[in-house]
């Protein structure tokens, strides 16, 4: 049933009571390890924490001085004036780093603390990797636990690294490349990542060579209040084609965490890349994420991504056409249940000529939760025959329940060709009596109406995540009757 | 097996349906003919469940159980199947899949199991498991001849009129329901279809015992599916009842009149 689709994924039409994914329920998300470590890390952000880490992590003077910056420019720039509200957010409460052991990342499963192990085994990770990916990452808390590469891989020259390591083994390349995509003044946020980054990917695939199965790294958040910041630094040679995919949990407690990662992409000369994540952190966790690419000329660049679980969103996947003819697509699901605010999107900057972009977003708000298309299209004058195209497709599962669309397209050349599509909707009445009347109970049937309309986006990841998204999309459609 | 009694139902407060009375018998065919409009398909939704229709009076039994309360899908596990007139085209749902899901649903009813309980249960993973169904569909695609390509598609969608009857009648026997609402059948397939369609239901009504209500304008199907009984159907209400003699009488002289 698997076909291969046009673009670098393969498309999943699963049968869906099959896979790795495939029995992840509540508990795999919510079950959590004892994190009396926390206790010797303090809470709160200071100069003198920055100073620690850094030494800790026995790094380069100008990292230092980088986060330095970041902090000087983060307590400088006054909190975001639009989009969800961020009050409850204390900074003061959040565990900005902490290391549950002493361990040091290792390229073998049998030496991550057992406890570690067990939750990603729940999350599936190391069958996964066994199965389908090229390499495999696996960051808890503040560190990366796990972090290898096929030796097929290794061999032709891609580097697959944590961020730590990266930074020690490759000082020259990271400091190329490292935060000139999503620059400190960017926004606070950003700043606030520069300044306490820990753990991460950093990967480097060489020029032309094809990496025709996914990479993986997952992102566990464990302790209660905790704030986990990795920075992903991708670049992909000219020429070169990979996949890389990203995925996030943590159990829910009830106190705020944080999570405001940094992922900075470089598609350079005819490369191709594509960038997959399914995002599901906790009800407690703000996720303030910055995503960028910059795609040069011939350059193509995939952001497909779904999110889900986090209390309050804001992430923006941004691609910046800077290379003639490069091109992006950027396929977003969001869903908001009680409680959530989900405000994602797209930003594309359109800055060389025949370069060409699709956005395409898929909300569901269910229960009084709020979802959020917000997007940015930018089309520079001298830009020639560029193509923007736009559709955000909306459901309401119930009447409480909003959807907000906030496209902002600007085009200074008139030569471009634009078409923005939105829709905001519910389940079809004639629809859901026809899925119930073959025997799917309302809940079954909301189900298969609504992973319908994701399809668009979930056929898309490697069939495997695409089962892991449809049942996380089941999950959060449980107890929808009403 | 069904009996309806001075049933009254009503759309969004129109009353549509006047007070019906039917009772069909097991592994009879009962056929409902009538003009446009006449609330022939209401019938048929009311005795399936929509919920956009209100019962307002009446008694919908099966098997002697109250169902006029029951949900649709409650009504489809003691087996009632509505054929739609115009069946839904379903976006983004693989076809193949669906049909494994609605098969997986029958089953898991049927022995009164969660998935998570018949996953351990040896004999019913088997029988819900992807694979073994992969076998059971692929014998049944060509009964009402269709292409299996059909499966790879999503639901009914960009399919025929004629197409999606046969969609509707491939779902029908993975079913195996004990009374088939088919609305309309004939609405959409060609002549060579319609025999083959009907072909099909004649021999699954004899291995299975089912009974059947049909709903049509054209008394042209009548030649492949032969009725027990016919009703004609005017403004809400039953105003004949006869055998087939009646279709043919209406042949000739059309619907009007009757009244």
């Amino acid at each position: 049933m698997q076909k291969s689709s046009s673009s670098l994924g393969t498309t999943a039409q699963s049968e869906q009571n099959e896979g790795i994914f495939s029995g992840l329920d509540r508990a795999t998300f919510d079950t959590f390890n004892s994190s009396d470590y926390v206790e010797k890390f303090s809470r709160g952000l200071s100069e003198a924490l920055i100073r620690q880490i850094s030494a800790e992590k026995k790094e380069p003077e100008w990292m230092l001085e980088h986060r330095l910056k970041g902090l000087k420019i983060f307590l400088e720039t006054p909190m975001p004036k639009w989009g969800p509200s961020l009050s409850n957010l204390d900074f003061s409460k959040i565990c900005f780093y902490a290391r549950a052991g002493e361990q040091a990342s290792t390229k073998s499963w049998d030496d991550v603390p057992e406890d570690i192990k067990n939750t990603f085994e729940r999350l599936g990770i190391p069958e996964a990797e066994k199965q389908m990916l090229a390499g495999a990452g696996a960051q808890y808390e503040s560190d990366t636990v796990y972090h290898s590469l096929k030796e097929k891989w290794e061999s032709l020259g891609v580097i697959f690294l944590d961020m730590d390591t990266a930074l020690q083994e490759h000082p020259e390349l990271v400091k190329k490349y490292f935060m000139q995509c999503v620059p400190l003044r960017d926004h606070k946020f950003a700043a606030l990542h520069g300044a306490i980054w820990s753990g991460g990917t950093f990967l480097w695939i060489p020029k032309g060579v094809e990496v025709d199965e996914p990479l993986q790294a997952y992102f566990r958040m464990n302790a209660p209040g905790m704030g986990q910041f990795e920075h992903t630094l991708l670049i992909i040679e000219d020429g070169a084609i990979g996949h890389y995919i990203e995925g996030c949990s943590a159990p829910k407690y009830g106190t705020s965490a944080l999570h405001a990662g940094c992922v900075e992409v470089f598609v350079c000369e005819g490369a191709k890349f594509r960038y997959s994540s399914v995002e599901n952190w906790s009800r407690d966790t703000y996720n303030l994420n910055t995503k960028r690419a910059i795609v040069s000329k011939n350059a193509r660049m995939e952001w497909v991504g779904g999110n889900m679980g986090s209390g309050v969103t804001m992430l923006y996947p941004c691609s910046v056409l800077k290379g003639e003819g490069a091109s992006a697509d950027h396929l977003g699901i969001a869903f908001a249940n009680k409680g959530q605010n989900q405000d994602t999107g797209a930003k594309v900057f359109h800055v060389a000529s025949n370069t060409s972009s699709k956005i395409v977003s898929k909300s569901l708000s269910k229960a009084g939760g709020i979802s959020t298309y917000r997007g940015m299209v930018r089309v520079a004058k001298g830009a020639k025959n560029c193509r923007v195209n736009t559709e955000c497709d909306a459901i309401l599962l119930d009447e409480e329940s909003i959807n907000n669309t906030i496209p902002d397209i600007d085009i200074a050349d008139d030569s471009a060709f634009v078409s923005h599509e939105a829709s905001v909707g519910r389940l079809s009445p004639d629809d859901m009596f026809y899925l119930r009347s073959r025997g799917l109970s309302e809940e079954q049937a909301r189900s298969t109406l609504v992973n319908g309309f994701l399809d668009p986006i979930t056929r898309e990841l490697p069939l495997e995540y695409a089962v892991e998204m449809n049942r996380l999309i089941e999950l959060e459609m449980e107890g929808s009757i009403g | 097996m069904l009996s309806i009694t001075n049933i009254h139902a009503s759309f969004e407060n129109t009353e549509i349906l006047k007070g019906i009375s039917l009772t069909i018998g097991n592994n009879e065919t009962h056929v409902i003919m009538g003009p446009n409009g006449s609330g022939k398909s209401t019938l048929a939704k009311v005795i399936a469940g929509h919920p956009s229709y209100r019962v307002t009076d009446g008694i919908i039994s099966l098997d002697e159980k109250d169902i006029a309360e029951f949900e649709p899908e409650e009504r489809a596990h003691l087996g009632i199947f509505l054929s739609f007139q115009q069946p839904r085209e379903i976006t983004g749902v693989n076809f193949r899949q669906y049909l494994h899901t609605i098969h997986r649903a029958k089953v898991l009813n049927q022995a009164g199991k969660t998935l998570q309980e018949a996953r351990k249960d040896r004999s019913l993973r088997k029988e819900i498991s992807p694979i073994h169904f992969r076998k059971i569909v692929d014998e049944l695609t060509p009964h009402v001849n269709m292409p299996s390509e059909f499966l790879e598609r999503n639901v009914n969608e960009g399919f025929s009129g004629g197409e999606k009857k046969k969609s509707e009648i491939l779902q029908m026997e993975i079913l195996q329901p004990r009374l088939a609402l088919l609305d309309e059948l004939d609405s959409g397939l060609d002549i060579d279809a319609l025999r083959t369609v009907c072909k099909r239901i004649v021999e699954l009504k004899e291995q299975t015992g089912m009974s059947i209500l049909l709903i049509t304008h054209y008394p042209k199907i009548l030649e492949y599916l032969a009725p027990d009984k016919v009703h004609l159907f005017v403004d809400g209400q039953i105003v004949e009842s006869g055998d087939k003699t009646l279709a043919e009488r209406i042949e000739a002289e059309g619907y009007l009149t009757k009244k």
